[in-house]
Order: structure tokens, then C-alpha cells, then sequence
């Protein structure tokens, strides 16, 4: 019975306010849900709204002192009044927290069976990796099927909101925070950072676009397979962008956790131990599967090792970016 | 007339700074938080003005997020907290008591001072370029951030906050000492309840910030690692320490609001108050559920989903305290003899403003929906119709009540009807806006949007650069009647309590005599008196 009259009201607030006068497209499995919680919230608003503003009016202009001239007398207080004005709305306040608490749990807590992205957010960008160890700049995710996004933060505080999907997370540095969905919709969609984050946080927007399953499966294949299609250094950059090199190793020439790749393939490099070698293809490889084994002068051995995580194309790819960015052009002496 | 008063009784810069007197020190605070006020709402046209049209306009990014976070440090800081306790606090509270002054007269003082210092490390920051990290300063952005006016800014906050707990603690214990015989707590003026629950939190709230703030300064000086992830810290701990203050920090606001606006009601009406004890006791309420409501903040933060179960429950028993006020100030409304003078527009306009502020507060209590509304402009529109809206426009409707009571002079009363008028109407043309831009998916702090905002943005631009006319001009009448105004009579507006029983302005010492104990919302012995321009008690005319 309370689930038609609300279902009632729903439909009339879809009439009188005119689709999408409040709200973005509907494009998630729970955005119907939130909206209607929304318009339910609306109607029991407006008429408390009305309700005392048409009191305020009336009792204004009833009892202006222009025309009543004196008060009246009537009681200071009136126990059942006062109590039934307490007791009421409380009535409707448990039934808005009720509604409100189900669905976000339901929306908190994902479902088993999830295809999981992996998110990262930074000043002032965000980078989505799949299954597969592809990244991208976009969210790409299948439709009618349930998306889990595993987030975190390189740096400060951000959040991703993606309005037209009505969900929010903060992404906060140091723990993964987690949100998921299901895409009723395809078409391409707004991100953005609701978590101020400094000077281009108004321009930490992405978009998400979803596909029918089998569009995305083609997608993320082609995508994946950026190495054939570009050229080597470029692909080699994108390599060392989302693979985790940047974080350590700068291409500026400036010192950070590992050794800087500006005019380092090809040159001469001290190790720890003392003795010289120089950085061709079997140091770098040897460097990238086992970092501990041979580590340069003044530098900690704290690299973990890409074992399985870099095969040969990506490094082949890595070697022509990092030989662009030497001034001995990657000519072994 | 012609008989001295607090503004005439001693002259000199020496008499007014280091007064001990609660009138002056409540003139010099009126001072310094309208200069506030002033500032904060600069900051907030230079924001308004920028997001004109989408891009930039006239200024880059990191001015635009300096200028929004100095207009809510500005306003929360330093006019809102401390304008109504403080300024009206001071200056009513001893007289409606029928005592001399505080109890601690010198405590007073030093209160008044230590807003000052905490306004020149404000200064300070401004001048070293100003601060960017939002008024909530949430880790780890403002432990890592280059901007050094972080910690000047946080030791402002931090010496602010004694200013409002020493001002909190004497208002307590002037209350409870310095009732006169025969006042009980029931027959206070509701002016008081108020500032007694907003006094509570001021002591009990604060240090947390105080603790929140040096905790802050020294992360980002000593690296101790607290709030920091990257030194083991934890950011959302932070949100839990700044909200705990900072939520309790939203009915610091808004309790001595409503006060202000139950003796308005009343006297407007020329009514005794409906359900004295229901909004006596709802203040207390919410003062006491204010405590317990700061996780709803953090629905999306990463705090656990029981948690905000737990808060969202909390949130919506807040709800029903306000409720019971708005339905008691109809009640007393109710056969009244009802005189729209400006003072009862700004207490009807607060009742029509604060009931969309409050009733927007259960579309972000009620947790599915705020996680969509959560940082967007739905958020930005729902808290300034509760602090603008709400305590701005009791603020200005107690300076229209009690400006008379304070420098004897009346103000133009058609132009400040016109501006109470304008303020409403610049008002919701700026905020309304902004609910259906936060449905719509609009980010706040956002320098730059997509196109389909703008048009929504314009008329919220339209609406504050009206807003700013109409202070300006209030601003002009009021500094003009100062000169210019008709001698304010004794009780220009016909209120029972005894700030109403001494001339316009006070004596030095407010009563020879303490004045006898009634009832302070019964009018039915005050009428109107033509040649006075104001309500005298009936009995003279007997005599």
C-alpha cells in the first residue's frame, strides 16, 4: 500500500517537474532508486514547506495588528499539540533514514561476482588498469554487468563521482576504497574529482563509457594491443607511465628513488659493489627481473621485481623510449 | 535624554580599549565581525564573479581557490561563530539579566583580544598570499601543500578558539550566578537559553578544534605523522577530529539565531511565546544532539558503512528540535497583534529561509541520496541557507532590533523594510540555483565547469551581486541614522524583557534599581505611545 502511494506521487512528480529537471540521465542499476528516494523526500519537503508558509501568510494577515488592533488571549501551551508536532514528523524521519540506510548498503556492499578495475587517482588525473594490466586515461566498463573499482591515491585526497551512475567514493592515499556499479545504458559519461584536490582540480574529470559486453571485449583487446599499433618510443612512454617506472625513475635528469632514464641507456654506471658496467639491454633486463642482483652506486635495492609482470614486447617498447631519451642514442660502445 | 549613557560616560581611546564595560566590548565586537563580514563577502563576489562563464574570467586557478577558501575561513572564523554570542551576547545578556555586567568582566576583555590576535594571524596569511586548502583544511593536501600560510592561518583558528571558549565560559557562569532573585531558569528570555546551549558547545567543542589545529601545525612542521599516509598517518582521522568540532560548530551558529528570532516573533506579535518550555528545552537538545551527528560528513569519506548508518539515525533526531521551534514561533504567532516592522521581516524571513535549510538537510541525511548530493553544489546551497539564510538573517534582524537599544538613534524603517525585501530575494536567487546545479552533478570548489551549467551559475551570480548591493546600502542607512536618526525611544518595538526597561542607550551601569521580576513575554501591560514613538507601560497613564 506505502509502495504504491509512493510509486503514485513519484509518477506525479515526474509529471509536474518534467524529466530530468533535477537529475542526469539514469544510467545505473540503483540511479532509479536514489531518484525516487529523491522525489519522495521532495514531496514530503514541499508540502511541509507549503504547509507552513500558507500558516505563516494566513496568520499575517488574520491577525495583522492594522485589524486586530489588541492580542487576543488564547493558551501559552498545549501539551497534545506540542507532542503530536514531535511525534509526526519523527514517524516520517524513521521511514526517511530507513529507505535512505537499505539502499546504501546495498550500494556500499558489492555483489561476488564483480569485474574489478583497478583506479588510481593523482593531481590531476585518474588512470583505470584492467584485468588484463591495460591502462587507460578512460573508464571503459561492459554493460549490465557488475563493475568494481578498486581506487587509491597517489598523492592527496580525491573522489570519483560519476553523476549520471549516482555514486560517489572519496579515493584516499594510503588504503583502497572501493565503489561499484552496473551500467544499464551505453554511451559515454562524466567523471569527476568531488574531492578538492588544489589548482586543476576543476579539470580532474574523465569519462566512463560503457559498451554491449562483446563491443567491450573487442575494445580492450584492440586497446591492449597498443604496442603494435604505435611507435616503439611511444608505446615505450606508455609503458613506463603505467607500469609504475615514473614513480621512481625521473626523465628529467632529476634524482629520485631509482636512477634518472635521461642519457642513461648506453652510458657507463657505477655499482654498489664498485665495478662499472655499462647500461645496455642485458643490465636493463636483468634490472627489471631482478633489481637486487646488481644495484647502482648510491641508490637502495628497494625495486620489486616485474618478473611476469613485463613481458619482452613491453620491454622492447621500454628500451626504444629509454634510448629517446639518451644522448648516446642507445649506440653500445 | 540629555543624561549620560555607556556611549557619552567616558571619553577617549583608552575608555573604549580597555573598557571593561560588556556594552562597548559587544560595539567593539559588532565592529570587528561586520568588518568581517564585510571581507568574507569581497571574497565570496571575486568567487561568484569567476564562475560568470566557464573558464577563467579574471583570475587563475589558484586565486580562485584562495578566494573561496578565505571566504569560508573569513565568515566561519570570524564573523559567524563569534557574531551573535559575542556581539549581541555581550551587550544583551547582563541587561536582559537586570546585572551590571558578566561575571568576568576582565576575562571579557581579554576574550576580545584574543579575537583580535586571532585576526591579525588571518591578516597575516592573507597578506603572505593567502590560503588555498578550503576552510576545512583536510589532510594530506594541507600537510603537503607548498602554501605556508597554513600554519599561520591554523594558529588564528587555534587562538580564535580560546576567545569563544572564555567567552562561552563567562556567559555560563554569568547565567547561573547572576540571575536576579524571582528569575528561574524557566523564566529567562529564550535569547538566553540559546546563548547558555551555544555556550556549551563553545567550551566543550572547541579545544578538539584547538588539539585538531596544533596537530596539523606540527605534522606539516615535525612530520610527526599523524593525518599523513605517507608517514603512517591517517587522513580520515583528521575529518573525524575537525568534523567533531566543526558539526557542533553548525548549532553555534544557528541556536543563538533562533533565539534571536523567538524574541522577535514574540515581540512582533505582541504575543507571549508559544511552548516556552519546548523551545527551551529544544535548544538544549540540540545542543546535545549536535554532538553525535559529525560522521555525517563522511558518508562517502571511506568511514565504515555502520558508521554512517549509525550517524545517519543520529542526523534526522536533530531534525525534530528545529521542527518543534519553527511550529511554536507559528503558534505565537496565533491571535497575536502582528506589526511587520523590520525586525519581524528578517524573524519571518528566517522562518521561510531556515525551513528550506532545514528541510534540504534530510536529502543529505537520508545516506543513498547524499552520496550523490555529497561535494556537490546541493551541499554549498543547503549550508548558507542555514548559516546566510538562516543566522546572517537572524544576525541582521537582531542588529535592526537592537541597533535602537544600542546607539539611541532609529534607522530609515521603509528602506530597511525595502532592504530586508531585497535581501530575501538576492538571496534565493543566488542559492536556489545551486540545489538544482548539485542534483545535476556539479562539483563545488570547481574553478571551471562544463557548458550546461552556466546558465544556472549566471542567476546565482545575478543573485549575489544583488545581495551585495542591498548590504551595501543597508550599511549606509545604518551609519547614517548614527548621524542623521531620530533619538531612539525606550521600547521602540513594545518587548517585555528588561533590555526594554532602560533608556536607549544604556546608562554606564544599566539599572540603578534592578528592575522588577515579570514575566518577559507579557505584553499585555505595554501600549503604544504617539508622542514617545514607542510602547511605555500602561500604568503611568493612571497615574
Amino acid at each position: 500500500m506505502l509502495v504504491q502511494m509512493l510509486t503514485l506521487a513519484n509518477a506525479v512528480v515526474a509529471a509536474t517537474t518534467g524529466e530530468g529537471f533535477w537529475f542526469p540521465e539514469q544510467a545505473s542499476t540503483v540511479a532509479g532508486s536514489v531518484d525516487f528516494v529523491y522525489d519522495l523526500i521532495l514531496w514530503i519537503c514541499t508540502i511541509a514547506f507549503v504547509g507552513i508558509m500558507l500558516a505563516m501568510l494566513i496568520l499575517v494577515v488574520r491577525f495583522r495588528k492594522s485589524k486586530v488592533l489588541v492580542p487576543q488571549p488564547s493558551p501559552t501551551h498545549n501539551d497534545i499539540l506540542e507532542i503530536s508536532w514531535t511525534v509526526i514528523p519523527s514517524i516520517v524521519l524513521v521511514v526517511l533514514f530507513y529507505v535512505g540506510a537499505v539502499k546504501y548498503i546495498d550500494m556500499r556492499e558489492s555483489p561476488a561476482d564483480t569485474y574489478d578495475i583497478y583506479v588510481t587517482g593523482r593531481k590531476w588525473s585518474w588512470s583505470f588498469e584492467y584485468p588484463n594490466g591495460y591502462t587507460d586515461a578512460a573508464l571503459h566498463v561492459p554493460k549490465d554487468r557488475n563493475v568494481r573499482l578498486m581506487m587509491q591515491s597517489e598523492d592527496v585526497l580525491h573522489s570519483m563521482f560519476i553523476p549520471s551512475f549516482r555514486t560517489k567514493m572519496d579515493v584516499v592515499p594510503g588504503r583502497y576504497t572501493s565503489l561499484w556499479f552496473n551500467a544499464t545504458q551505453t554511451g559515454t559519461f562524466d567523471i569527476f574529482c568531488a574531492e578538492y584536490c588544489g589548482q586543476n582540480h576543476s579539470m580532474m574529470r574523465a569519462q566512463v563509457v560503457v559498451h554491449e559486453q562483446a563491443e567491450f571485449d573487442k575494445w580492450l583487446a584492440e586497446a591492449s594491443d597498443y604496442i603494435a599499433k604505435l611507435p616503439p618510443e611511444e608505446a615505450g612512454k606508455k609503458v613506463f607511465e603505467t607500469s609504475g617506472c615514473k614513480q621512481c625513475h625521473s626523465v628529467d635528469g632529476s634524482k629520485g628513488i631509482g636512477p634518472t632514464f635521461k642519457d642513461l641507456f648506453g652510458s657507463t654506471v657505477t655499482l654498489s659493489d664498485g665495478s662499472k658496467i655499462v647500461a645496455e639491454e642485458n643490465f636493463i633486463r636483468e634490472s627489471i627481473y631482478e633489481p637486487k642482483a646488481k644495484v647502482v652506486a648510491g641508490y637502495n635495492p628497494v625495486m620489486p621485481t616485474y618478473e611476469g609482470k613485463m613481458n619482452a614486447e613491453q620491454m622492447r617498447v621500454l628500451f626504444a623510449y629509454m634510448k629517446s631519451l639518451s644522448a648516446q642514442g642507445g649506440a653500445a660502445p | 535624554m540629555s543624561t549620560t549613557n555607556y556611549l557619552t560616560c567616558s571619553k577617549g581611546w583608552k575608555s573604549w580599549f580597555l573598557t571593561l564595560d560588556h556594552k562597548r566590548i559587544g560595539v567593539m565586537y559588532l565592529t570587528a565581525v561586520l568588518s568581517s563580514f564585510a571581507l568574507g563577502g569581497l571574497f565570496a563576489l571575486a568567487v561568484r564573479l569567476e564562475l560568470f562563464q566557464p573558464g577563467q574570467q579574471f583570475m587563475d586557478p589558484t586565486t580562485y581557490n584562495r578566494m573561496f577558501t578565505l571566504h569560508g575561513a573569513v565568515m566561519v572564523f570570524l564573523f559567524i561563530i563569534p557574531s551573535i554570542p559575542a556581539a549581541f551576547g555581550n551587550f544583551v545578556l547582563p541587561i536582559m539579566l537586570g546585572a551590571q555586567d558578566v561575571a568576568f568582566p576582565r576575562l571579557n576583555l581579554a576574550s576580545f583580544y584574543l579575537w583580535m590576535a586571532g585576526a591579525v594571524f588571518f591578516l597575516v596569511s592573507l597578506l603572505g598570499g593567502g590560503i588555498e586548502t578550503g576552510w576545512t583544511f583536510y589532510t594530506p593536501y594541507s600537510t603537503t601543500t607548498a602554501d605556508s600560510s597554513v600554519v599561520s592561518a591554523l594558529m588564528g583558528v587555534f587562538v580564535l578558539g580560546f576567545s569563544s571558549i572564555f567567552t562561552g565560559m563567562n556567559f555560563i557562569v554569568t547565567i547561573h550566578q547572576m540571575r536576579p532573585k524571582g528569575m528561574t531558569w524557566f523564566k529567562m528570555p529564550l535569547f538566553l537559553w540559546a546563548i547558555y546551549g551555544t555556550a556549551l558547545i563553545q567550551v566543550l567543542a572547541t579545544p578538539v578544534l584547538g588539539i585538531t589545529g596544533l596537530l596539523l601545525i606540527v605534522e606539516r612542521v615535525a612530520h610527526i605523522g599523524v593525518f599523513d599516509p605517507a608517514l603512517g598517518g591517517d587522513p580520515v582521522l583528521f575529518q573525524h577530529f575537525f568534523w567533531f568540532y566543526s558539526h557542533p560548530a553548525v548549532y553555534i551558529m544557528i541556536l543563538p539565531a533562533m533565539g534571536i528570532v523567538s524574541e522577535l516573533i514574540a515581540a512582533g506579535s505582541r504575543k507571549e511565546i508559544f511552548g516556552y518550555r519546548f523551545i527551551a528545552f529544544s535548544s538544549i537538545a540540540i545542543a546535545i544532539l549536535g554532538f553525535l551527528v559529525w560522521g555525517h560528513h563522511m558518508f562517502t569519506s571511506g568511514q565504515s558503512v555502520a558508521a554512517s548508518v549509525v550517524f545517519s539515525a543520529l542526523t534526522f533526531t536533530v531534525a525534530i528540535p528545529s521542527a518543534i521551534k519553527v511550529f511554536n514561533w507559528l503558534s505565537t504567532m496565533y491571535k497575536g497583534a502582528i506589526v511587520l516592522n523590520t525586525p519581524m521581516c528578517y524573524g519571518l524571513s528566517f522562518i521561510s529561509l531556515f525551513g528550506i535549510g532545514g528541510l534540504t538537510g534530510l536529502f543529505l541525511g537520508t545516506l543513498s541520496v547524499d552520496i550523490h548530493l555529497h561535494d556537490t553544489y546541493f551541499i554549498v546551497a543547503h549550508f548558507h541557507y542555514v548559516m546566510m539564510g538562516s543566522t546572517a538573517v537572524a544576525f541582521m534582524g537582531g542588529l535592526h532590533y537592537w541597533w535602537p537599544k544600542m546607539f539611541g538613534k532609529m534607522y530609515n524603517e521603509a528602506l530597511a523594510r525595502v532592504c530586508c525585501l531585497f535581501v530575501f530575494i538576492g538571496f534565493n536567487l543566488t542559492f536556489l540555483p545551486q540545489f538544482v546545479l548539485g542534483t545535476r552533478g556539479m562539483p563545488r570548489r570547481y574553478f571551471d565547469y562544463p557548458e550546461r551549467f552556466q546558465f544556472l551559475h549566471q542567476l546565482s551570480t545575478i543573485g549575489a551581486v544583488m545581495l551585495f548591493i542591498t548590504f551595501f546600502v543597508m550599511f549606509s542607512y545604518l551609519l547614517h541614522s548614527l548621524v542623521r536618526g531620530k533619538p531612539a525611544p525606550m521600547n521602540p518595538w513594545g518587548a517585555n524583557t528588561n533590555e526594554w526597561k532602560c533608556s536607549s542607550p544604556p546608562p554606564f551601569n544599566n539599572f540603578d534599581v534592578p528592575p522588577p521580576m515579570e514575566n518577559p513575554y507579557d505584553h499585555t501591560n505595554l501600549v503604544f505611545d504617539e508622542k514617545l514613538g514607542g510602547y511605555r507601560a500602561k500604568q503611568v497613564i493612571n497615574s
